[in-house]
């Protein structure tokens, strides 16, 4: 069982759904080494899905575990950012103080 | 958005008065925005707009609520008596819940678009064969997501998606009071060509809920405010709501105004489904005149109905009696409804509608309203002129001749406020005067108005006594009972 798990939500084959997995892969392996695993959903297959997590944009990220949950919405462009979302471990120095995200 | 010119076909929506101030309804495939400020009634409106698209036309529909949850909308709709639970059941409404409350407040990292928004919303329509769509209210998205430019872009896509599944939408957006404002967003030139406003306003100390439309992708509309209420059992209503499709066929038919001698001066009696004004100051015999023509209704066995916003009943039955009508007995020959009410009961839009109603039961040949001024207590001038110009293309489209009293502000001469604003809706005009003549009060009444019609010219002086009106024999020609002497000055 990894420590950490994404969902990823994507709206089809688009640029954006590209982006968003590549910068979630590359995030996660920078940072987490092995130690996660991502899980994608396209929304146009499961619109019940959408509705149940009562996402409106995409992509939108979920962070699952470690708990508690947090969401991302965006293509996670900036890596920086992103992280800090999340709240991961900082690649090269562990600078976890200004860790757990924009909340 | 394009401006090329095409034709463009509207979906009636169903909403009382609304179709007829947009000419047929709103643009059909197309989105409609809806602005207006807090508690101006968007919401109301876009419920409507989906309830009247089932109701009327059954037409499925989608509403896509950003700010209030779906068991609040459903309570809201419970006391208008709409059951959208039903509708859910059966498969003609949904509800997609877009609240910020449903969702944690999300973090915004990189470039994104409301794909998922747009896929639930396609899968709704598609699962119902949803034909309307109602997105409320957009605002909090922009302060959900930052970035307004972007929001605005995605909300022209998802306008975009929404035409492409065939799909007339409203989208309302909140404004921050001034009309000015509209643009907050910046929304209607992105969004939507074609653009609702609704206002809540006080004037003259009196709520005033009015819907304007201020474009409809170019196509032909009627402008200007239009009044509207919300009322239970109803919904949404524009008010007037008959301005249009009025039968403007005049009848050249006559109908007794209840005095003999007053029928001569009117060159037979008043035309049937005309609408008469009977003006004058307090007391002079204005509720007489509206009183002797129901009775001559009643009289032959034609139904009318008495609205009365002055008297109480018990008043109105005392005064009758000493004029010899037995409202009473007509009443109990069922051909006379007389109806009481406070003006301060209601809104003046509430009072249409409920006299609407009335008149829908009743279904009358005549109509008196006394009176008028009485309702300008709870109305603007403005308000007041709309609500005589709905009731009375109302009542003449029904055939109904309608006759309504209104009070003078001076005892001699001079004119209400009212008439300012209705003179010129009214067919005919009754002035009611004092008239001091040799150091003695006396009653003065003529036709100052009677839509192509020979009659009586002259002043002629009247006395009202146990058998009703008494019209006698004309005034001298110097005497300026109308209030102007023949110098011109009014004499109060």
């Amino acid at each position: 069982m990894s420590s950490y798990s994404f969902r990823l939500y994507v709206t089809g084959e688009t640029t954006l759904s590209r982006e968003a997995e590549a910068n979630l892969r590359a995030l996660c392996k920078n940072r987490l080494v092995d130690d996660y695993e991502i899980g994608i959903v396209d929304i146009l297959e499961k619109p019940d899905v959408a509705e149940t997590e009562h996402i409106i944009a995409t992509p939108t990220i979920m962070r699952l575990a470690p708990s508690p949950l947090l969401r991302v919405i965006g293509d996670l462009s900036d890596q920086e950012r992103a992280a800090r979302a999340f709240g991961l471990p900082h690649a090269e120095d562990s600078r976890r103080g200004d860790g757990l995200g924009d909340k | 958005m394009t401006n090329k010119v095409e034709p463009v076909t509207k979906l009636p929506t169903g909403i009382a008065g609304l179709d007829h101030i947009a000419l047929g309804g709103l643009p059909a495939n197309r989105m409609t925005l809806v602005a207006g400020t807090t508690g101006s009634g968007k919401t109301l409106f876009g419920l409507e707009f989906l309830m009247k698209g089932i109701l009327q036309f059954d037409e499925p529909g989608v509403f896509v609520t950003f700010e209030e949850s779906p068991s609040d909308l459903r309570k809201v709709m419970a006391a208008f008596d709409y059951d959208i639970e039903g509708n859910e059941a059966a498969g003609k409404w949904i509800f997609i819940d877009a609240t910020l409350t449903s969702s944690p407040q999300d973090a915004v990292v990189g470039d994104y678009d409301f794909g998922a928004l747009v896929a639930r919303i396609g899968h709704a329509v598609r699962s119902i064969g949803a034909k309307r769509v109602v997105l409320d209210s957009t605002g909090s998205l922009f302060s959900r997501f930052s970035e307004s430019g972007h929001v605005r872009f995605e909300l022209f896509r998802l306008a975009g998606s929404l035409r492409d599944m065939g799909i007339t939408s409203v989208l309302t957006m909140e404004t921050s009071g001034e009309s000015s404002a509209l643009s907050q967003f910046g929304v209607e030139e992105f969004v939507a060509d074609n653009v609702v406003v609704l206002r809540n306003t006080l004037e003259e100390a009196k709520r005033r809920r009015t819907l304007e439309i201020l474009k409809l992708r170019g196509a032909a509309h009627r402008s200007g405010e239009w009044l509207f209420t919300i009322v239970a059992g109803e919904g949404f209503i524009v008010i007037p709501i008959s301005l249009l499709g009025s039968k403007e066929v005049a009848s050249s038919e006559r109908v007794a105004t209840g005095n003999t001698e007053f029928d001569r001066m009117c060159g037979g009696g008043y035309y049937r489904d005309s609408a008469i004004i009977v003006s004058g100051p307090t007391g002079i015999g204005k509720t007489l005149i509206a009183t002797q023509f129901v009775g001559a209704g009643v009289a032959q066995g034609e139904r009318s109905l008495l609205f009365s916003f002055e008297e109480s009943r018990d008043q109105l039955i005392r005064n009758a009696a000493s004029w010899g009508l037995d409202l009473e007995m007509m009443e109990c020959s069922g051909n006379l409804e007389i109806v009481c009410e406070y003006p301060e009961m209601a809104s003046l839009e509430d009072h249409f509608v409920r006299m609407k109603h009335v008149i829908e039961q009743n279904r009358p040949v005549r109509l008196a309203v006394d009176n008028l001024t009485a309702l300008e207590r709870v109305a603007t001038a403005r308000g007041l002129r709309d609500f005589i110009i709905g009731m009375t293309s109302f009542v003449k489209r029904q055939e109904i001749t309608s006759l309504f009293t209104s009070t003078t502000r001076t005892l001699v001469g001079g004119s209400s406020i009212t008439e300012d604003h209705i003179s010129s809706i009214a067919d005919a005009i009754v002035v009611l005067r004092y008239v001091e003549l040799a150091g003695e009060v006396r009653r003065a009444v003529t036709l100052l108005k009677m839509r192509g019609s020979v009659h009586d010219h002259r002043v002629r002086e009247f006395s009202i006594d146990g058998e009703g009106m008494q019209v006698g024999s004309a005034f001298d020609q110097n005497v300026g009972i109308l209030g102007w002497t023949p110098g011109g000055e009014s004499m109060i």
